[in-house]
């Protein structure tokens, strides 16, 4: 018999007729390459989607297929083909052959240097882990803590079918499908993410991180995150992982929604660390992110990033103040090195009276990188006494990189109070020489003049997270300065 | 301790020490003075290893083993320590974070163990008494917004804390008030040891007032053309380099 090639498969998605059937049939770990309605509902059918849900994403598909891919970000890159991506991929199994020895050495001594755990490594790499009572009973505990206090927390696919009427009245009214040219793809082809309720009056005893949500099967490549934090409740979410991750998918759309009601506070950390691209500038991921929070009356959000991974970076956690009262805040560490790009920054949307916004962003560029700060802090009619702070710190290490700010202030109101801050510096050779001349060698100078200029940002995350956050900075870093 | 053999260095195409001759022991405190761009902060970033200069001729050997190849931190590990004229910022890094990472890469060096926080602490406490340093001092950032007297300050009690072998002061007391002066001297003295040597660098006869020198040094034109006990400064404080000038060229 011959082999039936995913070309084959191609070719009879195309000229399929019936709509579900086939997929039934197809059992295959990975969808063939490309993006067509049918690709749509084959994603749909794998996930045992109700039909409202198989709907959306058509319907996104088709404001998808009438967009064009933005071009005004300050970076330049190859556009993706998107008709040469695989939309599918089942969650990776562990190989029960496989061990550690298995690793890629140059990786192993990455995680050496971050300090992680030997089975954190293994679950990393899809390797099946030593059974470890503590993790074991961490999880366990973990669960029945949330459930207790009846605080939802699961995959997306699972909350579609579990909480329909959850997920139905809040996905896409933060960040709707017409958005932008990656939100509206990521809409429609999602796989995964996830799906977090905090109910009235709950304060989430725990930081919750995706390191913990139970039967993840790995970050997905269009990964959709919603958060509600119902009247009064408190959640502190960690996203990311610190240890770096060479996905071989090189286009990331990612979307997530934070709804914070009235009185709730919802804290927001990001590390993000996928793969830069070597010090060339070949390879690595595009990171092209849509992340946005509604605060209603009294209410809170706070987006706290470092970033230092990938080859391209578009993302603008933002707040829209929508009630009285509301803070929002961003604390951003964004490092670039060799050949990244990064264009990040925030949008701060000030519509309620008395609307406060805090924006502190750290950009550090070394090699040829290129580091952008992009921000909006917008005053609207009816916000009367609202206040803004920016402040924007650019760290330039060597002669090659460049540091961008592109700062956008719009008000409305004569009430409004914005202030904007903004210093370039760089890392001087009388700085090395004195760390030098007190037996400091010049990596680790450059990593204490960083770790000190980041400061109030590191500050911001939750400890056991600053602590690897300050270690992968020193290791994005490392070799940049000759 | 620090032996310095015919020294040359250049900065760019410009020779700037043209044959220094040195010697220091343990136990004693050499000042060298001279006027401007003479070459006096040029040897004593020499000796330290900072990368501008170029050595193209002679050695420097610390205790008998020669340091001119090192790199600057390598020497500050056998325990060479310079006080900066102009001590930089590095804003965000506490005194005590700059000071904890200093001390534990010199040890690493010596493939000791980290100091325990304990250790560190007590140390501090211990040295910060002696230099009647507030503690709250201690926790800003270094350098950012210090005063002129509070860099100074905190170059001593790095000095304190990091305990080499030859301290290298360099116009310490330029930008000191007399109540600065005072308090950055007495430092010094309560540093001074039998074990440990002390190079001076400064302008004028009056940090001499607090810390007596054994050897008073000439620097001109990037030789030392003069040396002496502590009377050579006061005879260089009456009449002025002027002086020091004319009996070099009518040599």
């Amino acid at each position: 018999m011959n082999k039936y090639t995913e070309d084959d498969l191609r070719e009879e998605l195309k000229t399929q007729e019936y709509e579900f059937g086939f997929y039934s049939e197809l059992d295959a770990e990975t969808f063939p390459k490309g993006l067509n309605e049918n690709i749509i509902k084959a994603i749909s059918k794998k996930k045992e989607e109700p039909q409202w849900m198989l709907d959306w994403r058509l319907d996104a598909f088709r404001i998808w297929q009438e967009m064009e891919e933005p071009e005004w970000a300050n970076v330049h890159y190859e556009k993706p083909d998107f008709q040469a991506i695989s939309y599918y991929s089942a969650p990776k199994k562990t190989d029960p052959n496989k061990t550690l020895d298995d690793v890629d050495t140059e990786l192993l001594a990455m995680y050496k240097k971050l300090g992680i755990s030997v089975n954190e490594q293994k679950r990393m790499n899809n390797i099946a882990m030593d059974i470890v009572v503590d993790s074991v009973s961490v999880a366990t505990t973990f669960k029945k803590t949330l459930a207790e206090k009846g605080i939802l927390f699961m995959p997306i696919s699972e909350a579609i079918q579990k909480h329909p009427e959850l997920v139905q009245k809040y996905m896409g009214t933060i960040v709707p499908k017409t958005d932008n040219f990656y939100a509206a793809l990521n809409s429609a082809v999602f796989t995964d993410g996830s799906f977090c309720y905090i109910p009235k009056g709950v304060k989430c005893p725990m930081e919750l991180s995706t390191y913990f949500r139970i039967n993840e099967g790995g970050t997905g490549q269009f990964e959709r995150t919603l958060l509600i934090a119902d009247k009064d409740s408190y959640v502190s979410y960690l996203e990311g992982c610190t240890a770096p991750a060479r996905d071989e998918n090189q286009l990331h759309a990612a979307v997530v929604e934070l709804i914070a009601l009235d009185g709730a506070e919802i804290k927001y950390s990001t590390v993000q660390n996928w793969f830069p691209g070597n010090a060339e500038g070949k390879g690595g991921v595009y990171n092209f992110v849509t992340k946005r929070g509604i605060c209603h009356e009294n209410s809170k959000i706070s987006w706290t990033q470092v970033e230092t991974g990938s080859a391209v970076t578009w993302k603008y956690p933002s707040c829209i103040l929508k009630g009285d009262n509301a803070i929002g805040e961003f604390y951003s560490i964004a490092v670039t090195n060799n050949h990244q790009q990064a264009d990040t920054g925030t949008k701060m949307i000030h519509l309620g009276k008395n609307t406060k916004s805090t924006i502190i962003s750290k950009g550090i560029s070394a090699g040829k990188s290129q580091n952008s700060y992009r921000g909006l802090v917008q005053v609207h009619a009816k916000a009367d006494n609202a206040r803004n702070f920016t402040q924007c710190d650019s760290l330039l290490m060597g002669n090659a990189c460049g540091a961008h700010t592109f700062p956008y202030i719009e008000a409305k109101n004569k009430t409004a109070q914005i202030e904007h801050e903004a210093t370039t510096s760089k890392i001087g050779e009388d700085q090395i020489f004195y760390c030098n001349q007190r037996g400091i060698d010049t990596e680790k100078a450059i990593a204490l003049i960083v770790n000190g200029f980041s400061k109030e940002v590191l500050n911001k995350l939750p400890m056991e997270f600053a602590v690897e956050a300050q270690k992968l900075l020193e290791i994005s870093l490392e070799g940049s300065v000759g | 301790m620090l032996k310095i053999t015919n020294l040359h260095a250049t900065i760019g195409t410009k020779e700037i020490l043209k044959g220094i001759n040195l010697e220091v022991k343990a136990g004693e405190v050499h000042a060298i003075m001279g006027p401007n761009g003479a070459g006096k902060s040029t040897l004593a970033g020499v000796v330290a290893g900072k990368e501008d200069y170029e050595t193209t001729a002679g050695l420097i050997a610390l205790n008998n083993e020669d340091i001119s190849e090192m790199s600057p931190e390598e020497r500050a590990h056998k325990g060479i320590f310079l006080s900066f004229q102009y001590p930089v910022e590095i804003p965000g890094v506490t005194v005590t974070n700059f000071i904890k990472t200093a001390i534990n890469q010199s040890r690493k060096a010596q493939g000791l163990e980290e100091m325990s926080a304990k250790d560190l602490l007590q140390k501090i406490k211990e040295k910060a008494a002696l230099l009647e340093i507030d503690r709250k001092f201690l926790s800003r950032s270094l350098n950012e917004g210090f005063s002129g007297g509070e860099k100074k300050r905190n170059e001593i009690f790095q000095l304190a804390m990091l305990e080499p072998k030859l301290a290298i002061l360099d116009e310490t007391d330029s930008g000191l008030d007399i109540d600065a002066l005072r308090i950055v001297a007495n430092g010094v003295n309560k540093l001074k040891s039998k074990d440990n040597a002390v190079i001076i660098i400064t302008h004028y006869q009056r940090l001499l007032d607090y810390i007596v020198p054994d050897f008073v040094h000439v620097l001109y034109d990037g030789k030392i053309v003069k040396s002496g006990g502590k009377e050579l400064a006061h005879e260089l404080e009456a009449k002025g380099y002027d002086w020091i000038k004319k009996e070099v060229s009518s040599l």
